[in-house]
């Protein structure tokens, strides 16, 4: 059984199509890279899973859970579309910290917003709190970031911002981590760090879904890749058979285009 | 009269212009929060009468608008300005404490009014202003870490709207200061007023002048309050 399966998502803005039919399975522990041109949807398609558009066609089932249904409003409910987002993470192109917020308080924040919501968090508060702070710390020092905690946004490079969104995304312990071209945003020297961070999330067993121009990296870290052009999956398949045997003439033209030099 | 009792004199319509300063500011700002809500409703018949009020507002002088709020509401009721709800409030006041001067109450609450309309809609597009400058991303990142609307805008976008906003916010503020002296214009007993009163009874021309003293004074100390905000709010970059 799959963990995700995404049916038939359609999604217009205004009289432009952005998707159309868009279906795949991911297992977990899988890691599927989306590549293809600018406009081509992946931004678009990563946004509907994180509920941050909404489809107008199509599925989204995660763990036999129907997070969303075109056809059945009831899956938009406010209240459940917040408790259904905590199963992805989304890790932005532009990182979108908060910059009033340390690189610990930033991983904490959310964490701590909703252990105020138990009932039980009053007596326990401190408990609750050191647990929080623990946890953050722990995933700040995966990072990398041990003596970078208490630093704001601003005071740290591109590639550490980063990968403080990486340790924010992860705190809220989601099935699927989504990354929006995470390292577009990023001085090349500065790529690395983070493209090696997420190579360690995919030996640790996380799922995940990368949108990303790195064409090396989805080769070499990606279980499968995802080609998109137009709004449409033009191919799925391994590493392998996208970039070696790549059967539609689009991949093709874009996977010549984004290798000469 | 010597130059003690003048500045006794002035200080206490100095009181008053810091009494009408105070409570337009702490009235003005919630009210100004709500409009700026107001005028950025998806709902065009919301947002559209808003932005109209705010258009008139802003653009008739504050010393035309003390007058409107003055006379319009007896203006309405009986079509006879000479009874005046706000003096009839004075005259009321000053009777029943026995007080051989006129109270001035009833139309400083006239200028309140006024007041605090004027500067809710100037603050409500400084709100509106600071909040429309917050990338979406800020909101973005909130919501998929699962956070509400009010959480996203109180413990996210609030603070860095305020770091935005300070230094147009200590321009209006400042301004608020010196439009105190409008009140005049309806007599209440300002510090401008007073200054005038000595003028007119005691033929002294410099108290007029020595008023300004307490403004700078006044300004001067809002300046370094202002600026050490603005200071606090300097430790990150929004």
């Amino acid at each position: 059984m799959a963990l995700l399966e995404v049916n038939h998502i359609e999604k217009h803005f205004g009289s432009t199509r952005v998707l159309e039919d868009i279906g795949f399975t991911l297992e977990k522990g899988e890691v599927v890279a989306i590549i293809g041109s600018s406009g081509s949807g992946k931004t678009t398609l990563l946004r509907c899973l994180n509920f941050l558009e909404t489809p107008d066609q199509g599925q989204i089932i995660l763990n036999d859970e129907v997070l969303f249904d075109a056809e059945d409003p009831a899956t938009l409910d406010k209240k459940e579309v917040r408790k259904k987002r905590l199963h992805f993470g989304l890790v932005f192109q532009n990182f979108n910290l908060f910059p009033q917020y340390t690189a610990l308080e930033n991983v904490m924040l959310a964490k701590e917003l909703l252990a105020k919501e138990k009932p039980d968090y009053k007596e326990n508060r401190k408990e609750i709190h050191q647990q929080i702070e623990a946890q953050a710390k722990g995933l700040l020092c995966r990072m990398g970031l041990e003596d970078r905690m208490y630093n704001y946004p601003q005071q740290l490079s591109g590639g550490q911002q980063q990968r403080v969104s990486i340790a924010r995304a992860l705190a809220m312990d989601p099935d699927i981590l989504c990354f929006d071209e995470p390292t577009s945003a990023l001085d090349p020297e500065l790529t690395g760090e983070v493209l090696k961070v997420i190579k360690e999330l995919k030996d640790t067993g996380s799922t995940m879904i990368v949108v990303t121009h790195e064409m090396e990296f989805a080769r070499h870290v990606a279980d499968k890749i995802i080609f998109m052009a137009d709004g449409i999956i033009e191919e799925v398949g391994t590493p392998e058979e996208v970039f070696e045997h790549p059967k539609s003439a689009k991949t093709c033209a874009f996977l010549q285009k984004s290798t000469e030099i | 009269m010597d130059f003690w009792t003048i500045t006794g004199l002035l200080l206490q319509g100095f009181g008053i212009t810091c009494l009408l300063f105070a409570l337009t500011l702490l009235l003005a700002i919630p009210l100004g929060l709500a409009l700026s809500f107001l005028s950025m409703s998806k709902f065009k018949f919301i947002k559209a009468p808003v932005k109209i009020f705010i258009w008139i507002i802003r653009g008739i002088p504050l010393m035309l608008f003390i007058f409107v709020i003055y006379y319009l509401p007896s203006l309405l009721a009986d079509g006879n300005a000479g009874a005046n709800i706000f003096n009839s409030i004075d005259l009321q006041m000053t009777i029943a404490a026995g007080s051989t001067e006129l109270l001035w109450q009833g139309r400083f609450l006239a200028v309140l009014i006024a007041f605090v309309i004027n500067y809710a809609c100037y603050f409500s597009e400084i709100f509106r202003g600071g909040i429309e400058s917050i990338p979406q991303g800020q909101y973005e990142a909130g919501y998929v870490l699962g956070l509400t609307k009010n959480q996203v805008f109180f413990k996210i976008v609030l603070k860095q709207v305020v770091k935005r906003i300070v230094p147009a916010l200590s321009n209006e503020i400042i301004t608020l200061v010196k439009d105190t002296a409008l009140a005049n214009a309806i007599a209440i007993p300002e510090i401008i007023h007073c200054a005038k009163m000595m003028a007119s009874s005691q033929a002294l021309i410099w108290p007029i002048f020595y008023t300004a003293a307490f403004y700078l004074l006044f300004v001067g100390l809002l300046t370094v309050l202002l600026g050490k905000v603005e200071k606090k709010l300097s430790y990150f970059k929004a």
